[in-house]
Parts: C-alpha cells; sequence; structure tokens
C-alpha cells in the first residue's frame, strides 16, 4: 500500500491558521510619509524614531530593487499592509491575553514550551508585542528582556537603542532595509550585563497574522563583556492568498570575550517572501554562533553576517535549508575578519525536492589587517530528484597572505544502493529516504534545543510524507 | 524439514542484460545451502534477487517464500517476512548511529515497540559476542567502518534481527584469520539461537567449519552447473570450478 501524495496537499494545518482581522485595523495598502507619521504617532516613537522612519522611506523610495537573486518580482510592495495593530497591548500575565491569539499560541505549544525552562517568551503576534514574560531569575540577574518599542522609552535604554538601533544594518544597506527602517514595528530588546552568564535560553516566537500583512520586527541583542546568552527565535506563519512578506532585522552587538548563541527555525507558509537582514558584531575574544533552519517560504534570501572586528574574534554558523516544490531558497553567511587571529567556521546542508531550488552562498573577506586568520568553510547538498536544483556561490576576498582559508562544497544525491539497504531491514521507502535526510541534517539538529530538533526531524518528515509515487 | 524458500526457473536481468538463466533451487527450514561458483557467475545477482534489490528485473520464474509468492515484493515487505541479506559491501549513512537504525529496523521487523532498556540489553550482548566495542553502537552506521567492521556490523544486525532466512554473501572475504573466526563464532550463535536457514556465498571453507553444510550448489554463467552434499565444497576447493563448468 503505497500513499500518494504530492508536496501541496502537505498537511500544514499544525503551521497553518489564522483568525479574521477586523478591517479598520489596517491603516491601508501603500507607503506614503503620511502612513509612515502615522504610524509612527500611534507607536508614540521619540522624535528621532520618527525622523529615523522618514529617513528611512526617503531611502526606500530611491533604492532600487534586489536583481541578482531570486526573482521578487511578484512581490508588490505597495499592496501589502505594513502594519496590522492588535487590539491588546503589551500583557505579562498569560491570563490577560486575548482568547484567539491565545488559542494560536497554544496550538505552537508555546505555555507547555515554557514551562519546560524557557526563560522567557516574546511572542510577536502580527506586529505587536503581546505576551512577555520573563522570569524573575532572570530578570534579578540585570538582564533586560522586552520589547524595543516599550525600552525605547526607558530612559535606562534609550540612549542605548539611540546608538545601535540600525547601525550594524543602516537602511543604505539595501532596499528591505530601508523598508525596515522606514515601518519597522515589534521586536525584542535584551541586554546582558557584564560577566551574566545566562544558562536558560531566551525564546521568542514569531508570527505573521491578517491577509498581505508584512512583519517588519526588530530584534536588538547586546551583550557586554564576558557575558553568555542563547537566544532561540522561531517563526511560523498561517497559509494566506496574498503574496506576504517578512522584512525583519537582527542586530546583535558582542562585547569583549562574550559569547552569544543565536538559533532559528524558521518555518513560513509557503506564499511567504523571506527578505531578512541578520549582522553581529563580535569584539576582542568574542564569539558569535549562529544555528539556522530554513523552512518554508516562496522566497528567501538570507545571509547572516558577522563582523569580527577584534583580535580573536570567532564566528560560526551551522544551517540547513530545505527547498520543496515552488520554493526558491537562497541562502549562506558572510563573515567577515577585520582583526588578527580572527576565525569563522560556517557548516551548511541544503535539501531540495520536487523542483525545489537551494542556493547556497557565502562570502568570506579577510581584511588585510586580519593577519593570523582562520575561515573554513563546507557546504553539502542533497537532491532528492531529477527536477530539483542545487547551486553554490562561493565568495572569497582575501586580502592578506597570512591567512588560513579552505573551502568543501559537496553535492549529492540520494542512491538507490543506500535506499536498498535500508529497505533490505525492513524500512519503507519513504522511511528510508526521510531517515537518509535526517541523518544528512543531523549535525544541524544536534545544535538546536531537544524540542526544536524534534520539531525539525518533524518538518524534515511532513517534507518527505509523500515524496514517492 | 518444511520447505522455507524455494526458487523455481528464475530468469534475471539488469540494464537489459540477462544475468540469470533459470536458477531452481530450494532451502527447507533450519537447514545450511552453500552459493559456490566463479567470479561473475551471478552469485550475488541471486542473493540481490532474493532480497528484492530493485536492481534486477525477474523476466521468468518465481520465489516462494513459506508457501507464498514473493517475486513482486519489495524489500521491506520480504525483510518483515524474515529475510536478511548480508552484504558484500554495505553502504555508509551518516547521522544515522548503528543503535537507532537497529531499534528502527528491529521495531519495524517485529511490528513491536522495544523498550530502550531491553534494546540496549540485546544489543550489548550481541556486541560482546562479536568482540565488538561498545561505542561503536553509537557511531553513524557504516561510517568509517573498516571492512572487517563492516562485516562485523552486518552479522549484528542478523543476531539482532533474527530473521528466517540469512543470506551472507562473501561475509568472509577480506576478513583475517581472526576476524573470520569471530564472524563464524556469530552465525554460529544465530543458528544455534533461531534455528534459521542459512545460504552462504562463498570462495573458501573457514566460515563453514563449525556449520554443518547441508546441500551446496554451483552455480556457472548464471546457470546451477552442480548440485549435491557438504562433499562438493572440499571438492571445489581442491579441483577448481573447471570440471563443473564444462571446462
Amino acid at each position: 500500500m503505497k500513499e500518494k501524495t504530492t508536496v501541496a496537499d502537505i498537511d500544514r494545518s499544525r503551521y497553518d491558521f489564522r483568525f479574521e482581522e477586523d478591517e479598520n485595523d489596517f491603516l491601508g495598502s501603500g507607503l506614503t510619509a503620511q502612513i509612515v507619521n502615522e504610524l509612527s504617532a500611534e507607536k508614540n516613537d521619540p522624535e528621532w524614531m520618527r525622523e529615523f522612519r522618514l529617513h528611512s522611506l526617503d531611502i526606500y523610495n530611491k533604492t532600487k530593487m534586489v536583481e541578482w537573486g531570486p526573482s521578487i518580482d511578484e512581490l508588490d510592495v505597495d499592496k501589502i499592509v505594513t502594519y496590522i495593530r492588535q487590539k491588546s497591548r503589551m500583557n505579562t500575565d498569560w491570563n490577560d491575553v486575548p482568547e484567539d491569539i491565545k488559542q494560536t499560541f497554544e496550538n505552537l505549544g508555546i505555555p507547555q514550551a515554557e514551562q519546560e525552562s524557557l526563560a522567557g517568551v516574546g511572542a510577536q503576534y502580527d506586529s505587536e508585542l503581546v505576551y512577555h514574560n520573563v522570569r524573575k531569575e532572570v530578570a534579578q540577574s540585570g538582564v533586560v528582556y522586552t520589547d524595543l518599542e516599550s525600552a525605547m522609552h526607558d530612559e535606562r535604554y534609550a540612549e542605548m537603542i539611540k546608538s545601535h538601533f540600525m547601525k550594524l544594518v543602516p537602511p543604505t544597506d539595501h532596499k528591505f532595509a530601508a523598508l525596515h527602517g522606514a515601518v519597522w514595528s515589534g521586536g525584542s530588546f535584551v541586554y546582558v550585563p557584564k560577566g551574566v552568564k545566562l544558562e536558560i535560553p531566551l525564546q521568542s516566537y514569531f508570527r505573521l497574522n491578517a491577509k498581505g500583512a508584512g512583519q517588519f520586527e526588530h530584534t536588538l541583542i547586546i551583550l557586554e563583556e564576558d557575558s553568555y546568552l542563547h537566544f532561540i527565535e522561531g517563526c511560523s506563519a498561517p497559509k494566506y492568498y496574498e503574496a506576504g512578506l517578512h522584512a525583519g532585522c537582527v542586530e546583535l552587538y558582542v562585547g569583549k570575550n562574550a559569547a552569544l548563541r543565536y538559533s532559528t527555525i524558521e518555518n513560513w507558509s509557503k506564499n511567504m517572501y523571506n527578505l531578512n537582514t541578520k549582522r553581529a558584531l563580535v569584539a576582542e575574544g568574542g564569539k558569535i554562533e549562529w544555528v539556522s533552519g530554513s523552512f518554508g517560504s516562496h522566497v528567501s534570501y538570507l545571509y547572516p553576517m558577522s563582523i569580527l572586528n577584534g583580535e580573536g574574534a570567532r564566528a560560526e554558523f551551522t544551517g540547513i535549508t530545505f527547498a520543496g516544490e515552488g520554493q526558491n531558497l537562497d541562502t549562506g553567511a558572510k563573515m567577515i575578519h577585520n582583526a588578527p587571529n580572527t576565525s569563522s567556521y560556517m557548516n551548511t546542508k541544503s535539501i531540495s525536492k520536487s523542483g525545489g531550488i537551494s542556493t547556497f552562498r557565502s562570502a568570506v573577506v579577510v581584511k588585510e589587517n586580519a593577519v593570523g586568520s582562520k575561515s573554513s568553510v563546507s557546504c553539502e547538498s542533497l537532491m532528492l530528484d531529477g527536477i530539483s536544483r542545487s547551486d553554490t556561490v562561493p565568495a572569497m576576498d582575501i586580502r592578506t597572505k597570512y591567512a588560513d582559508v579552505g573551502h568543501e562544497a559537496k553535492i549529492g544525491r540520494i542512491s538507490d544502493e543506500t535506499v536498498f539497504y535500508l529497505m533490505s531491514r525492513g524500512i519503507s521507502e519513504q522511511d528510508a529516504r526521510a531517515m537518509i535526510v535526517r541523518g544528512f541534517a543531523d549535525n544541524v539538529s544536534k545544535e538546536l534545543p531537544l524540542e526544536y530538533a524534534m520539531e525539525m526531524n518533524n518538518l524534515i518528515g511532513l517534507e518527505m510524507h509523500g515524496s514517492i509515487g | 524439514m518444511s520447505e522455507l524458500l524455494k526458487i523455481s526457473d528464475l530468469y534475471v536481468s539488469a540494464e537489459e542484460k540477462e544475468l540469470l538463466h533459470g536458477v531452481s533451487l530450494s532451502i527447507e527450514s533450519g537447514s545450511t545451502h552453500v552459493l559456490m561458483g566463479p567470479n561473475g557467475a551471478g552469485k550475488s545477482t541471486l542473493g540481490l534477487t532474493i532480497m528484492g534489490s530493485p536492481e534486477y528485473t525477474v523476466s521468468g520464474g518465481n520465489i516462494v517464500f513459506e508457501g507464498e509468492d514473493i517475486t513482486g515484493e519489495s524489500a521491506y515487505e520480504r525483510a518483515k517476512r524474515g529475510i536478511f541479506l548480508s552484504f558484500q559491501d554495505p553502504v555508509e549513512i551518516p547521522g544515522i548511529t548503528l543503535s537507532e537504525f537497529l531499534r528502527n529496523s528491529l521495531e519495524q521487523i517485529t511490528g513491536k515497540h522495544m523498550k530502550l532498556w531491553d534494546f540496549k540489553k540485546k544489543l550489548k550482548a550481541a556486541m560482546e559476542i562479536l568482540n565488538m566495542d561498545s561505542s561503536y553502537a553509537d557511531r553513524d552506521l557504516n561510517v568509517g567502518f573498516s571492512g572487517g567492521e563492516k562485516k562485523k556490523s552486518e552479522i549484528l544486525q542478523l543476531l539482532m534481527l533474527e530473521p528466517k532466512l540469512a543470506i551472507l554473501d562473501e561475509t568472509d572475504s577480506g576478513l583475517d584469520v581472526d576476524a573470520v573466526k569471530t564472524v563464524s563464532k556469530g552465525i554460529e550463535e544465530y543458528k544455534a539461537r533461531t534455528g534459521g536457514s542459512l545460504l552462504v556465498i562463498t570462495h573458501n571453507t573457514r566460515i563453514l567449519e563449525s556449520l554443518d553444510v547441508d546441500r551446496t550448489h554451483i552455480l556457472s554463467a548464471g546457470k546451477i552447473a552442480a548440485q549435491g552434499g557438504a562433499e562438493l565444497v572440499e571438492d571445489v576447493l581442491k579441483n577448481g570450478f573447471d570440471k563443473y563448468i564444462g571446462k
């Protein structure tokens, strides 16, 4: 008995659900200075932020559309409603969260997850942070975990935010960074003081709801000297029929000898454009570790960048991308060595099936001053059938001869021999293939916290289901 | 003894080339059969076809296992019926540990959930018989295993899965004297514990020393050239295949 299903038939109901929005919640389509001003007023922005938004809008209007990657022609930004105001404001108690929102979160398993040793949950529902709770011990250690909008109004952090916000990813970076600067809304602010090592990870879940809604959340994390943090970002979006856009921004500042681990599983519904920008600045002796799982979305552009700015700074990037039918996922990482004896390590896996396109794009830049630096890039691709595609576009710009740089790329298919071997041990063809893919993804899932590793394995199982026939 | 496997007039081809031309043989429950023949005679083809390799097409005849025609069944269905093949050159599968693979396989074949504790106990016992370091259980399946370790891993699977029929495709080739002894011990243990049947494809007698051979088949150019008892093995090793293959 063989089940014949196509990928499009996959039951994504666990991930794809949404509730109706009131029409009057929309601020209207298209982007003008008036809309940006209204948005700013509604958010009660400080004056500098209002100006920043307008300045970004200006850049946005002057900047050309991205043309070097997968096509985003079908994306009509003007049509995308940039901001939806939730009826609810900030909540710190689960009991105060509105019922339909709660149901969405409960479907995602957040309250249970929280009980299981999560330090705090900052969940973004549409554009507003509606649920935010940091455990007392985290707060007592001096760690700040809140939404960026409140933090801007807190005099303790206002200056810090002003001096860091979109300094790593300036609005001039690219068109969607400019758009983000103009309409950003929601997101997290984390501050870890000197010497504080947070044992438990902080988590945030992002979700998009409402047709045509864009999501422009901003994450700003600042780690002082000798501190440690593991931040987990999880995303999943409900299914809807107009083109959706995600243009978030993540800025990470890792202080001297501090270490930050930033884990993400992104699982967007398959009509989404995920044009996300993530960047980390690492000071002397500091370390950034990225763990990134990219699932879902129609088109993705995602290349977290690590700028190794102090002597001995290190960066590690471990990523996996799974492109199925109708998906064009362009992912990778960038490493900038801007100080002596810095090191970077990139290890990625990409899987493509049912005509999906997966492109690995990387850049390693070793500046003249980065003597004694080391960089290693390894990417492996697995194509599950003859109609899928996998590309590798590695770029290297090495300006000193006193550096050790290596690159390794492998592209493969699942061999019939391997499938037969597993089948000869009682495992069905479908399970055998899923097992091989899971094995291929193993070094990434090992890096994820247990519940995320399980979610990723489930996602692979879900994507693999019905791949035969 | 009841008939376990019956192959009748089997024609097998791969990539439009016929490799087996009407092979018939039957194996009774609990018996030990030896399959010999010169290189390229079709021995591995026969083993792989019995296991259900999609690389080979059966163009005539059939394979009956415990009275049921399994010619059209896929490999995993055959595995569930109790057929096992020890591969000549087992594949390496990164990211899946030997232990998690075996537990998965065992549960699929028996259709029963096995408690982790019970599984580990059984695995540890089987590994001890084969002098396998327990660390192999947590290593990726066959990845970086030496030739000998891969063969041991196959026999470990035999001991864990306890099939009714085990086809051993040159399990002894490329092994040193000690490794052959260890592997033989595993096969002996399998026989003693389960009373299962064996079809041993081999070029030498060392692996057969501890086994009572019931029947020997000599395959040549895709056909059975001779059949006989244990004495046939001795004769082939002394005098070669020539008189059986009409040279």
